[in-house]
């Protein structure tokens, strides 16, 4: 069990790591100050998820690798993010958008791992599910906000709609470690949060006046460390101090 | 660096004798002004002035440190990071809701930002080029910036003195938190030792200049003191940083770089204090003037930030005018 | 200009038990933002458990112009104090 169970907590924490790094790109750039202040306090609760889930990560795989061996000290072929969270930040309505459908994956999937065998697992549910019934809130109510609000904001609106839509379906996905966690009862199954994530994300375009359009081909691959070029500058900045002054404590 | 805010504040007041002499005496019963009290034309403009470039300060300043949020070497240096700036950011939000008290609106002080009509803190236009600058600011930076606030929290003026209170407040962990990372680089290899070292070269005499000018040269500062906007002296609060911060820097075997700094015993009444070298203010004012290495790029920046987010604004305002209207109409059928 | 975001005055309640109390304020477009622009801004130390804004524009206050002829009339009505009447000590506690 450990192994999947490892991959499988990696994918989730990655996940994190990776959009609240997308995030936190937006301090002190924001469209206006308040939301210098809102920002980092959704990426606050994305790094501080990704930290608890590498650490017990780290625990499962028992070879003594920290949260920050996890986070900072792997090849981008070993993150196991979805591609949604590396897609870059663009524009507000981008990040609004990338950040209601994380979140709207997220909340159920939180509130079902609340129910897993693990206790671990459950106390980070608790903890996290709260934050991210916050951030499809503050993200919603952007996406409302910017879908029906002047010309400009709903043409912006709709094109981030037509670009992340793509990367949906991986949220669903379920790798082979993902499903042996969810066999043992670790971890919930993906494949379940679909009905709530549409009728999460349908409740926000109807009053945004956004359309939901079809898929024909979803973009996949982040699990198995296929990932787009972009993933890759990420990774230069993030693990810039590690690489370039290794094994030394900061 | 708040005491640059007085640079080329313009005191001149029209009132009469009279109404000077009744306002002067509830600042020295230690009354609060507060927003709708008559005041001297004065007293508001330097209080604008002063919050204002306060305000501008920490906005600004959150670019040198927000420089290496995304390069943070560790997630809890990251987190971190990430606290403290986004806390400058609500230190900027509460000091231009103190302005605002005044009678200006964020928008047009945010205007005199960007056109440079309005200043700011020399120190943001240092460049942040290594993670050590980041111990420094937290340390240094932010040392000399509680030095100079915690007086402000007696304030005269009622909302600009509790703003100061609530930014004490939050600011007590930021000090400590570049300190750590400091002592980390001063416990590490050789690299990270000179890594220090080099970054506080670059830092310390910037910081003793955000005091201000000397004293002699503060020309505004008398008329501040008076109206008790500031409390203490330029040169007063200058010696009292350089005396709390050297014991600091030995403990963390870093050398200050100023070969003339020397401990004086009969110094601050014989308390004891360091005499110190001169500060070199033809580049004060050359930094104060926009010819510091980064005054362009931080302008540029948050004048692409607020550019950028015009129409977020406006998508924002448009929207809430149709969330208006349907109420109305909802509300009359 | 003409557009600007309007201010917001923020209160909080500290904790069940106690008033909402002024804290500060904010720009937002409509009272959703600013409710959740007061969250990010105003309690991210754990400040309170409930917001209350109010658009500036709302709030109507005494004119400083008026302070003596408002507030000095009671200042001085003692016998609307309990320490201004004599109850003898054995009495007890009243």
């Amino acid at each position: 069990m450990s192994a999947p169970l490892f991959n499988a907590l990696l994918e989730l924490a990655d996940d994190h790591l990776i959009l609240g790094h997308r995030v936190s790109e937006w301090c002190g750039h924001a469209p206006l100050l308040e939301e210098d202040l809102a920002m980092p306090n959704m990426a606050l609760d994305m790094i501080g998820a990704a930290r608890s889930l590498y650490t017990y990560a780290g625990e499962i795989e028992g070879e003594g690798r920290d949260e920050d061996q996890l986070a900072y000290l792997r090849y981008d072929r070993e993150y196991k993010n979805c591609l949604l969270v590396e897609r870059p930040n663009e524009d507000f309505a981008h990040t609004m958008l990338k950040q209601l459908y994380f979140a709207a994956f997220m909340h159920p999937y939180w509130e079902a791992a609340l129910q897993s065998n693990d206790e671990t697992v459950r106390g980070i549910a608790g903890k996290s599910v709260k934050e991210v019934a916050y951030h499809i809130r503050h993200a919603g109510e952007w996406v409302v906000r910017l879908g029906d609000g002047t010309e400009e904001s709903a043409k912006r609106m709709q094109d981030a709609v037509t670009e992340l839509h793509p990367y949906v379906e991986e949220l669903f996905h379920m790798s082979a470690d993902a499903q042996a966690a969810a066999d043992k009862g670790a971890l919930p199954d993906r494949e379940a949060m679909r009905t709530q994530w549409t009728n999460s994300i349908s409740n926000v375009f109807d009053q945004a006046k956004l359309t939901m359009p079809e898929v024909e081909y979803p973009q996949l691959g982040g699990r198995t460390g296929h990932h787009g070029e972009e993933m890759g500058h990420l990774l230069s900045e993030l693990q810039y101090m590690q690489r370039a002054y290794p094994n030394m404590s900061w | 660096m708040y005491s640059q805010g007085l640079i080329g504040a313009d005191g001149a007041t029209e009132e009469t004798e009279e109404f000077l002499a009744k306002f002067q005496a509830r600042i020295d019963r230690e009354e609060k002004i507060e927003p709708n009290d008559a005041m001297p034309n004065g007293y508001r403009k330097t209080l604008v002035r002063q919050i204002g470039q306060h305000a501008h300060s920490e906005i600004v300043g959150m670019l040198p440190e927000g420089n290496w949020i995304t390069r943070a070497p560790s997630l809890r240096r990251k987190a971190a990071l990430l606290a403290k700036v986004q806390d400058e950011g609500g230190h900027g939000l509460y000091l231009y809701s103190a302005a605002e008290t005044l009678g200006v609106t964020r928008e047009q002080m945010t205007e005199e930002l960007l056109s440079g009509k309005a200043k700011y803190s020399s120190i943001f236009n240092y460049p942040t080029p290594t993670w050590a600058d980041i111990g420094t600011i937290g340390w240094l930076v932010d040392g000399a910036a509680i030095m100079n606030q915690i007086p402000l929290c007696r304030c005269s003026y009622g909302p600009y003195a509790r703003a100061m209170i609530r930014v004490c407040k939050e600011e007590s962990f930021h000090q400590r938190q570049g300190y750590e990372i400091l002592i980390s680089l001063c416990n590490g290899t050789e690299e990270q030792k000179q890594m220090a070292q080099d970054s506080i070269n670059r830092w310390w005499w910037p910081a003793l200049m955000m005091f201000g000018p000397h004293d002699a040269e503060s020309s505004h500062s008398e008329q501040s003191m008076k109206w008790k906007i500031k409390r203490f002296s330029n040169d007063e609060l200058r010696q009292k940083f350089i005396d709390a911060t050297v014991p600091q820097a030995e403990y963390l075997g870093l050398t200050v770089p100023d070969p003339d700094l020397k401990w004086n015993p009969d110094k601050n009444d014989g308390k004891g204090g360091y005499d110190h070298g001169e500060i070199d203010w033809d580049e004060f004012w050359r930094v104060v003037k926009g010819h510091g290495k980064m005054n362009r790029d931080r302008i540029k920046d948050r004048k692409k930030a607020w550019d950028d987010g015009a129409w977020v604004r406006e998508a924002a305002l448009a929207h809430a005018e149709k969330r208006a209207a349907r109420q109305t109409q909802h509300a009359a059928e | 200009m003409s557009n600007e975001t309007p201010l917001w005055e923020v209160f909080i309640r500290p904790r069940n038990g106690l008033s909402h109390k002024h804290c500060g304020s904010l720009h937002a477009a409509d009272e959703v933002l600013a409710l959740q622009a007061a969250r990010d801004t105003y309690t991210r130390r754990g400040e309170g458990v409930s917001i209350w804004v109010v658009p500036s524009k709302a709030i109507f206050a005494s004119d400083p112009d008026q302070t003596a002829e408002n507030f000095e009339p009671g200042v001085d009505k003692v016998y609307r104090h309990p320490t201004f009447y004599d109850i003898p000590e054995e009495v007890g506690h009243m």
